[in-house]
C-alpha cells in the first residue's frame, strides 16, 4: 500500500507542475483576510492538538493522516 | 529523429515548468509564530486516570529558522477492565520530550524533528523529516513527510524480557484555498510496523462449552502491520466572523481493521476577548481478523488477541472550549496571551468485548454484559506570544 503514497506524491507533484502552466490564482492575496483569521487555522493550538491526537491514538486502532508531522505513540 | 525531438520538447517543457514555479512567487511563506504554551491535561475514564503537564516553546532565530521544544508528562493510574481482570492496579509515569527545527527558504519549509518517549517498560524514539511548498500564488501547499521510530519494549514482571519494534511513516498532504472564505486539506499516511506489536501483559481467554475446559493464554500477534489513512478536512468562514470545520478520515490495515471518523466543529469569537468552541466527533471500527472476546481453545488460531482496541466498537466525543485573550501590561516583551479551558466527554460502546468483572463468577463465559465506559478529558492551558 506504500505504493499508493508514492503514486499520490508523484501524482500531486506532476499535477501541480502541470497546473503551474495555466493556473491563475482565483483568490487574490488582498482577498485572504478571512482566511488569515486565527479561527480559520486547521490546528490553532498545537499543544492541545498533540494531546488530543495522543488520546485517540492510544484508544483507537486508526492512526495517521492527522495533519501533524512526526509520530510515535510510545505506548502499549 | 523522432526520439530526439521528444527529448528536446520534454526538456523545454521542464524548463518552462521550473521557470514558472520559480517565478510564481507572490508572497513568501511564513515561519510559525513565536509562542509558548503551558498545559495541564487530565483524562479520567474506564478506571484509568492520566494527568500531567505539557510545555511547548517555539522561538524563531533570524528570518528563516524556528526552533520548538516540547516536554510532556503522563502520570498514569491504571485500574482498567483489562488490568483488573488479570492483574493488580498500577501507577507509572510516561515522559515525552521533543525538539524540532523549521527552516524556511522562500516558499519551502523543511522540518526536522526528534521525539523520545520514556516509561518504565517502553522506550520509543522517533525522527521525522517534513517538507512543504507553497505554489500557485500561495493557493496550494503540498507537503511530504517521513518518520522512523524504534521502540524497546520490556516487562516489569520479567527482567529477562526484551523486544523491539520499528515503525515507519510515509505521508503526503495538500492544503488548498478554495474561495476567499474556505479551505480544504487532504492527507494520506501509510504506517508500517515490524517487530513486537502487542502488550507483554495481556491474555486471551478461551472456554469450550462442550467440555467446560477454559483458561487464559498470552496473546499472539503478527509481527508486521501496515496501515493506510486518508483524511479530508474543510474549513469555512461564516459572514459574522465564526468558522465551521469538518473532517472525515478513512482507515484500513493489514490486520483487517476498517475504521472511519467524522468530526464537525464550530468556533465563534463572542466578544472582543472571548472565543467559544464546540465540536462533535464520531468514530467506528471493525475488529481485527484475529480478535475474539472468547476463543474455544488455547491454540484455536496462530494469532489471537483480546485487546478491546482491536474489537468492533464506536465512540462519540462532544467537547466545548472557551478562551480568554489578554494583553499582559506588566510584561512588555509579550505581544499577547490567552487562557483556554476545554472539556471533552467521550463515550465508548463495544460490540464484542464483554465486561468479565460484571460476571461475578456465576455467568457463563461469553454471556457477560457488553463493555462500555465514559471518559472526561480536561485541557487547561496558558499561551503567550512574543
Amino acid at each position: 500500500m506504500l505504493d499508493y503514497v508514492i503514486r499520490a506524491a508523484v501524482a500531486i507533484t506532476t499535477a501541480s507542475l502541470l497546473a503551474a502552466c495555466s493556473v491563475e490564482p482565483w483568490v487574490k492575496p488582498y482577498e485572504r483576510a478571512n482566511l488569515a483569521d486565527p479561527i480559520m487555522s486547521f490546528s490553532p493550538n498545537p499543544v492541545e492538538k498533540r494531546y488530543i491526537d495522543h488520546i485517540y491514538e492510544v484508544r483507537e486502532s486508526a492512526r495517521g493522516a492527522t495533519g501533524a508531522g512526526g509520530g510515535g505513540c510510545g505506548c502499549n | 529523429m523522432r526520439e530526439g525531438a521528444v527529448v528536446a520538447v520534454t526538456k523545454r517543457l521542464l524548463s518552462l515548468v521550473v521557470l514558472l514555479c520559480i517565478s510564481s512567487a507572490a508572497s513568501a511563506a511564513l515561519l510559525p509564530e513565536d509562542r509558548s504554551d503551558v498545559m495541564f491535561h487530565r483524562y479520567d475514564g474506564g478506571g484509568v486516570e492520566v494527568d500531567g503537564p505539557s510545555i511547548l516553546v517555539r522561538k524563531s532565530i533570524g528570518q528563516s529558522v524556528s526552533v520548538s521544544a516540547n516536554y510532556y508528562v503522563d502520570s498514569i493510574s491504571c485500574a482498567s477492565v483489562d488490568v483488573m481482570s488479570s492483574a493488580s492496579p498500577y501507577t507509572e509515569e510516561r515522559t515525552e520530550t521533543g525538539l524540532s527545527v523549521d527552516y524556511l527558504h522562500d516558499k519551502t519549509m523543511m522540518t526536522l524533528s526528534y521525539t523520545k518517549s520514556d516509561e518504565s517498560d517502553y522506550l520509543s524514539e522517533t525522527a521525522s523529516f517534513d517538507i512543504s511548498h507553497d505554489m500557485f500564488g500561495d493557493l496550494t501547499t503540498v507537503s511530504l513527510g517521513y518518520s522512523v521510530g524504534n521502540d524497546d519494549i520490556s516487562n516489569n514482571t520479567d527482567e529477562t524480557f526484551s523486544e523491539t519494534a520499528k515503525k515507519q511513516y510515509f505521508r503526503v498532504g495538500i492544503t488548498q484555498i478554495l474561495t476567499k472564505n474556505s479551505l480544504m486539506g487532504i492527507n494520506l499516511e501509510t504506517i508500517t510496523d515490524e517487530g513486537f506489536l502487542r502488550s507483554p501483559y495481556r491474555s486471551v481467554r478461551y472456554w469450550n462449552s462442550a467440555t467446560g475446559a477454559g483458561g487464559t493464554v498470552s496473546e499472539a500477534y503478527p509481527e508486521t502491520r501496515t496501515s493506510n489513512a486518508l483524511a479530508f478536512s474543510v474549513k469555512y468562514f461564516l459572514p459574522y466572523r465564526a468558522a465551521l470545520s469538518g473532517e472525515y478520515r478513512y482507515y484500513n490495515d493489514t490486520w483487517g481493521i476498517d475504521a472511519s471518523n467524522l468530526e464537525i466543529g464550530y468556533i465563534h469569537p463572542l466578544e472582543k476577548d472571548w472565543t467559544f468552541e464546540v465540536h462533535y466527533r464520531y468514530y467506528t471500527q471493525d475488529a481485527a481478523d484475529f480478535y475474539s472476546d472468547l476463543f474455544t481453545r488455547a491454540d484455536e488460531q496462530n494469532y489471537m488477541a483480546r485487546d478491546k482496541e482491536l474489537s468492533t466498537y464506536q465512540d462519540h466525543t462532544i467537547g466545548v472550549g472557551v478562551s480568554y485573550e489578554f494583553k499582559p501590561e506588566k510584561w512588555q516583551f509579550l505581544d499577547r496571551g490567552s487562557f483556554t479551558l476545554a472539556v471533552d466527554y467521550i463515550r465508548f460502546n463495544y460490540d464484542d468485548f464483554r465486561d468479565v468483572l460484571k460476571g461475578g463468577g456465576s455467568v457463563t463465559p461469553g454471556e457477560e454484559p457488553l463493555y462500555s465506559f465514559s471518559a472526561n478529558v480536561i485541557k487547561a492551558y496558558l499561551s503567550v506570544w512574543y
